[in-house]
């Protein structure tokens, strides 16, 4: 009885697209970040709102065209993970209820 | 300008949109008919543009008006939606996901779906969400009404009568178009298209006048951020908590908020959209705000003192002579309006209908007749009326909210109320999502707990002190208890009042959600729709579902009919019978009536939940098939299915393995049987050889004593001959015997007080007539003499002598040498025979203690090979052990024995 356990390590590619999804989880928090970098500026008191609207449009552009860049090999990612893509870890409390189910 | 223009402008508009709406839903009806799918209608930039029905008026006027007070703050509520769709779509993705299969008609209809399809649960979160878009929808109302008056100041105008007007306007829009069929998966083609034109309206007509500014106004860019830099105002100072909380706040907003969930959950038409939304409609937003802030700068600088900021984008080109410019800037404020008050009425209404007309009306049918399916009449026709109603009371309530807060207050401070309340589903939505230890009771108190909190910190003050609240109440609080005040709750002071209440109830609101999941246990079905919900994007976890479904598998009656009926009444009769058809072929029957299993009342219910959402649904199949309501028992069936199976194969794996154990010893068993049986053969052919040549002599010498011509010393010495013969024939016999008794265990024991120093020089000296002619070296090792013996001396002697005239005759070595080493260890002595000759070959090893056998020519040997056999018998019968002990550079064979043998155990044996 032997089970195709979702391998430990991955081959160059896969490795590069589960990376891929981690950057597009960590993106929001990136983003989050600096549009704070604003608020924290007013201390100095030193920039305007002209340069702030500057950096706060540039900030949205790259996150823009970041988010752009990486939403097809996602997708991609995403439709093949449905199908025959590496199986996901059993959750504890779902495995509790199926059990290790045999193939 | 004049009503006179405006008020056509505005109705061709709407006839416009009519237009669209109509060709968009004619068109969705051909192709399907045809039997492809609406694919532009359908499309990732369709799709896109109907989520902009997040921007509404109050970003079209809103946000120039929030521009001028408060800086840049206007920002963050774009911003935070940006940050969930440029990175956590995978988000967007599941809850459109498991909308799909669900057959989701709402926000309320997935959080009531989730927590065990409790209709309590979907009547909460409407509530909840008819107080939150109320406001939402009395200010588009204000915006419109705004957006008149500002063309007509020099008109009498009543600007109620004209919301109203507005008002009952897009409920007839609304229903017409939202209304017109109960679509099984709750899409509105021409609504979304009408929706995705408006999107396009208002995003021209609001760069149109930024481009106009920019370029026309000011200097282009350079001078535009000059001027703006001019205009900085202390009050443009970024707040850093406000900053931060609104940011949030807008992230959680489109998540939550009725009229996003619909366009993005329930309108989607294929979930790979979302994809191409996470960049797309940030691009939206921020083309959105881009020209903001300019356009706030030049309305500040062009526009008196007293001019409403809400609606410099008006104004502004209407005062400096731009009437066309003007013209396009009052019909894209029209369009953001209408797009968010029909979006958000569709969604509240099917909320509405779904989870408190609906259930209302059921439940008053059902308690006056005494079967209801049969006389339930034609639900579509009610569900729809449901709808109608409610679009209009949710039109009624906005122009209500309207005429009672007087229309008068700042755009943003509304929608962010607005935004505060449905945030309290958030908590809910995530746990249906990621926590599958979230319960029913839990989502309650959670909800109940963040909507009072808001009602009471929030929503309630907004009317101002007095009007609902009372300003003493405002001031002192509730019995004058201060720590109850609504701004300043638990005595935290000096806070925001947005961000003091959605700290509050936000945090309150998880904290009852979470200990309430924590000590609840969950019926049966919630935890299979827990399942079903947390593991959505898991493939591999659809098989082990099969068999955990909705429904128990309990035997069915003719109730399939029944069924029919009832789906005929909600889906038509025509989908009903298709359906039923199909489900029946899927089965292998014939015919309009499937059985009833479980698997076909949880497609039957999903059916139905997409026309009166999940609650309903399920209260309906129930009303029919009754008790059949799946029970813990069958959950736990399904659970112990699979571990029986499991079980099951893991016990035929011990059971094979077990097999294949006893095979193998059945093996060794037989050939340990056929080397015996070999070995009887050859001990018989042996014992007969060795008696046979004893015997042979005796016969011939006795034969020769019988001739007469015999010389007495002949005789003499054929006498002996004959003697010596009969003695090695006795002693042949003797070995048998004693054989025979020790093997089984016959043997009388003679116990005697010895040294094993005495025993071994015995055995010695008793050994060394065997080959006299070698000498041999005998190396003694270890403490011989000290051992004290009680055991049968003479027996053992006879193993010692044995052993050693064995090494004396087989040893080949050159010159000799005998080690002995003898050890004590807790009793056990161990006396090693270790000569320095070749050795046993090793497959010869295992043979040496049998009968007769020997390795060497029998002659050369002298013996009838019993010797070890012997030993090792008496031995056994000694408690001890004789063994070869390989690889010691020769023969050696080890002796183990108990120092002080107990009779008794002997004996008993």
């Amino acid at each position: 009885m032997t089970h195709p356990k979702p391998p430990l390590f991955l081959e160059r590619e896969p490795y590069r697209r589960r990376r891929l999804t981690d950057g597009a989880r960590f993106l929001p928090l990136l983003g989050f970040v600096l549009i704070l970098l604003p608020a924290l500026w007013t201390h100095g008191n030193q920039t305007g709102t002209a340069a702030e609207a500057i950096y706060l449009f540039g900030l949205w552009i790259f996150l823009i065209v970041v988010a752009a860049l990486i939403s097809r090999p996602l997708r991609s990612i995403q439709d093949q993970g449905e199908g025959a893509g590496p199986r996901g870890p059993a959750s504890p409390d779902r495995a509790a209820l199926r059990g290790d189910a045999p193939e | 300008m004049t009503l006179n223009i405006l008020i056509p402008a505005a109705l061709g508009y709407v006839v416009f949109l009519f237009v669209i709406a109509s060709l968009a839903e004619r068109r969705a009806e051909r192709l399907r008919a045809a039997g492809s799918a609406p694919r532009f209608l359908r499309s990732p930039l369709v799709y896109t543009l109907s989520l902009s029905v997040y921007c509404t008026a109050w970003t079209f006027y809103g946000a120039v008006g929030y521009a001028t007070r408060s800086g840049l703050e206007y920002l963050t509520i774009y911003m935070g939606p940006t940050l969930i769709f440029v990175g956590w779509w995978g988000l967007l993705r599941k809850l459109v996901r498991i909308g799909k299969a669900q057959r989701v008609t709402s926000i309320a209809d997935l959080i009531s779906a989730r927590y065990g399809k409790s209709n309590l649960i979907g009547v909460i979160v409407t509530l909840l969400a008819v107080a939150a878009t109320t406001p939402y929808i009395a200010l588009q109302l204000q915006s419109i009404a705004l957006s008149f008056g500002a063309f007509a100041q020099d008109q009498s105008l009543a600007p109620r009568q004209l919301a109203m007007w507005v008002a009952a306007g897009l409920a007839v829009f609304t229903i017409l178009f939202g209304t017109r069929n109960l679509d099984a998966n709750e899409q509105h083609h021409g609504v979304v298209t009408a929706i995705a034109v408006e999107a396009v309206v208002k995003l021209v007509a609001l760069l149109s006048v930024g481009v106009w500014v920019v370029w026309g106004w000011a200097d282009g860019p350079t001078d535009i951020m000059a001027r703006i830099a001019a205009a900085d105002r202390p009050e443009w100072r970024v707040e850093p908590a406000r900053w931060m909380g609104i940011t949030f706040l807008a992230g959680v907003a489109i998540l939550t908020l009725p009229r996003m969930f619909q366009v993005m959950v329930v309108e989607n038409a294929d979930e790979r959209h979302v994809s191409v939304a996470s960049w797309a409609f940030p691009l939206y937003l921020m083309a959105m705000s881009l020209f903001v802030l300019p356009i706030a700068v030049a309305g500040m600088a062009m526009l008196p003192e007293g001019a409403n900021p809400d609606l410099y984008v008006l104004t502004l080109p209407h005062a400096l002579g731009q009437n066309g410019l003007a013209m396009l800037a009052f019909l894209g404020g029209f369009s953001a309006a209408t797009s968010m008050v029909i979006i958000a009425s569709i969604a509240l209404a099917t909320m509405m209908s779904n989870h408190i007309v609906v259930p209302i009306w059921l439940a008053q049918r059902q308690r006056g007749l005494p079967a209801p399916v049969k006389n339930l009449g034609d639900m579509r026709g009610l569900v729809l009326n449901a709808r109608r109603l409610s679009i209009a009371i949710i039109l009624g309530l906005g122009y209500l909210y309207f005429e009672v807060s007087g229309g008068s207050r700042a755009l943003a401070s509304i929608g962010l109320i607005s935004f505060a309340g449905m945030a309290q589903a958030l908590p809910v939505l995530l746990g249906a999502l990621f926590w599958r230890g979230a319960s029913r009771v839990g989502a309650i108190g959670g909800l109940l707990t963040g909507a009072t909190v808001w009602l009471y910190a929030l929503f309630l003050p907004s009317f101002g002190p007095g009007v609902v609240l009372g300003a003493d109440l405002m001031a002192h609080g509730p019995l004058n208890i201060a720590w109850l005040r609504p701004h300043a709750l638990f005595g935290v002071e000096g806070l925001d009042p947005l961000l003091h209440a959605l700290f509050w109830s936000l945090s309150l609101n998880a904290l009852v959600f979470i200990t309430g999941s924590l000590v609840s246990f969950p019926g049966p079905l919630e935890r299979v729709l827990s399942a079903q919900f947390v593991n959505a994007f898991d493939p591999t976890r659809d098989d082990d579902m099969q068999g955990a479904r909705g429904w128990s598998r309990e035997a069915s009656e003719n109730e399939a009919e029944d069924l029919l009926a009832m789906a005929q009444r909600i889906l038509g009769a025509n989908e009903a019978q298709q359906f039923f058809h199909a489900q029946a072929r899927m089965q292998g029957r014939e015919g309009f009536l499937p059985d009833i299993t479980p698997d076909f009342l949880d497609r039957l219910e999903r059916e139905l939940a997409g026309s009166v959402g999940a609650a309903t649904a399920h209260a309906m199949i129930t009303q029919i098939v009754g008790r059949r309501r799946v029970t813990v028992a069958d959950l736990m069936a399904v659970a112990s299915e699979t571990a029986q199976i499991m079980e099951h194969s893991a016990q035929l794996e011990a059971k094979s393995e077990e097999l294949a154990r006893t095979a193998r010893q059945l093996r060794d068993a037989n050939e340990m049987l056929q080397k015996l049986s070999v070995q009887k053969d050859s001990f018989l052919s042996q014992i007969s050889h060795e008696l046979r040549t004893p015997m042979t002599s005796i016969r011939a010498f006795s034969e020769i004593l019988m001739d007469e011509d015999i010389t007495p010393g002949e005789l003499t010495r054929y006498a002996r001959i004959i003697h010596d013969e009969s003695i090695r024939l006795t002693r042949l016999l003797d070995d048998l015997l004693d054989l025979s008794v020790l093997e089984n265990g016959q043997v009388n024991l003679d116990l005697e007080l010895s040294t094993l120093n005495d025993l071994l020089e015995r055995a010695l000296m008793a050994s060394n007539s065997v080959r006299p002619e070698r000498f041999f070296v005998v190396q003694r090792i270890g403490p011989d003499d000290g051992i004290a013996l009680n055991t049968d001396v003479g027996r053992l002697t006879q193993v010692f002598i044995n052993v050693l005239s064995n090494a004396r005759k087989y040893c080949d070595a050159e010159a000799p040498v005998l080690r002995i080493s003898v050890r004590q260890r807790r009793g056990e002595v161990t006396v090693d025979f270790i000569d320095n000759g070749s050795g046993i070959p090793k497959k010869s090893q295992g043979l040496i203690f049998e009968k007769f056998a020997r390795l060497t020519d029998t002659h050369k040997a002298g013996g009838a090979g019993l010797g070890l056999a012997i030993c090792r018998e008496i031995m056994h019968n000694l408690g001890g052990n004789i063994a070869y002990l390989p690889g010691q550079g020769g023969a050696a064979f080890r002796v183990t024995f108990p120092a002080a043998l107990r009779q008794t155990s002997k004996a008993a044996e």
